[in-house]
């Protein structure tokens, strides 16, 4: 089974990026493909590095880049909400004159037609969030 | 066709849409706080019991747990899954409708 | 069946937009357009439904300048240049916060099939249809 997963909350505040963990990790272990991460809305707050969760809490960027790492995992941040809410890589910086990047590693910002798209191409789409 | 619910039915709506919406033959899991819709004490436990006639109730098991829900407060019926139930149930189903 | 051949050969799939919160409250509404447009691009067989407070989105008369958010709400009636021309809403949802279709916006589209005549895109349906709806879309999208 090929798998979409769609995350549209930020970390912490909500369950939604943990459940969509978890959920993840979970379909890969079973040997199913997971063809997209997908970040909408609040959900690019999770496609930071600057994070400093307490040591004694779940690093929740981190977890998702080692995963991205270990199973080769498309993290994909919607560029128009990545915008709005200061997620920036290396060519958004350049093209919006912007003094720094912050994405995590194993993290990509793309369009929002990278979510139609992995509804499309997935047998299944599910959505985490609020 | 798999319907997921996140939220308490005490806060917000989504369950209540969820059993109108939800066509017989349908199964529904209760994730994150939607696990509180399966107390049997609580003011859903009627309807949830109604609905399970003609679909099958499912409640996460991490999410019942990190809750202190235990199996004899769930409402008689529900069966409790965890992730690789979750992941199955998903797998099995001809689609996933996410109420949030 | 959930897939079709379009016209072109590719593969179609049915995909549903779900829309169930209020305008302007939170950007939920506004984003969730946004996919849907962008959407159009596909050339899948799209169709859109609002239940809930999502019945709000359709609401006429709404002006946003005092609040200083876009006002996104015109965007709607573009709905039918962006291939979708199956617009649900719920009847229960319509009624339990005393709306009627006249409070609603008027959109239409463009029947290619019907030698492009203008025809009302919205339709206004029962808690039976909307689950037969539901059931029938294999890609759902949640706003």
């Amino acid at each position: 089974m090929k798998f979409a997963v769609v995350v549209n909350e930020g970390p912490y505040t909500h369950q939604a990026s943990d459940s969509a963990y978890h959920f993840t990790r979970a379909a890969l272990e079973a040997g199913h493909e997971v063809m997209r991460v997908f970040f909408y809305h609040d959900g690019v707050n999770n496609g930071t590095r600057l994070t400093t969760p307490p040591r004694d809490d779940r690093h929740i960027v981190d977890r998702w880049s080692e995963l991205a790492d270990q199973y080769e995992l498309d993290l994909v941040l919607c560029v128009a909400a990545a915008q709005r809410r200061g997620i920036v890589d290396a060519g958004e910086q350049k093209r919006n004159r912007k003094d720094t990047n912050n994405i995590a590693p194993g993290f990509r910002i793309s369009g929002l037609g990278q979510l139609i798209e992995a509804g499309i191409q997935s047998d299944r789409l599910i959505a985490f969030g609020d | 066709m798999l319907h997921t619910v996140n939220k308490s039915p005490f806060e917000k709506n989504s369950l209540e849409t969820c059993l109108r919406l939800s066509k017989s033959g349908s199964k529904i899991l209760l994730i994150e706080d939607g696990v509180y819709g399966a107390l049997k004490n609580g003011e859903m436990a009627s309807a949830v019991n109604q609905c399970r006639k003609d679909r099958e109730i499912y409640a996460l098991g991490p999410d019942l747990r990190a809750r202190g829900i235990e199996y004899d407060e769930l409402i008689q019926g529900i069966a409790v899954v965890d992730y690789p139930g979750f992941v199955q149930l998903a797998a099995e189903s001809s689609g996933v409708q996410s109420w949030m | 069946m959930n897939e079709n051949a379009s016209r072109s050969g590719a593969m179609t799939k049915k995909i549903l937009y779900i829309n169930r919160r209020a305008p302007h409250g939170s950007g939920y509404a506004q984003e969730g357009l946004d996919v849907a447009l962008i959407g159009a691009a596909f050339e899948q067989d799209v169709a859109m439904a609002f239940i809930d407070d999502g019945v709000f989105q359709l609401k006429k008369g709404q002006d946003t300048q005092e609040i200083g958010s876009r006002n996104f709400s015109a965007t709607y009636r573009a709905l039918g240049d962006y291939d979708v021309h199956r617009v649900y809403v719920e009847r229960e949802s319509m009624t339990r916060r005393g709306l009627d279709e006249d409070d609603l916006m008027s959109l239409v589209y463009a029947d290619e099939e019907d030698d492009w005549q203008e025809k009302p895109l919205i339709r206004i349906v029962g808690a039976k249809e909307m689950r037969d709806i539901i059931d029938d879309h294999a890609v759902i999208f949640n706003f």
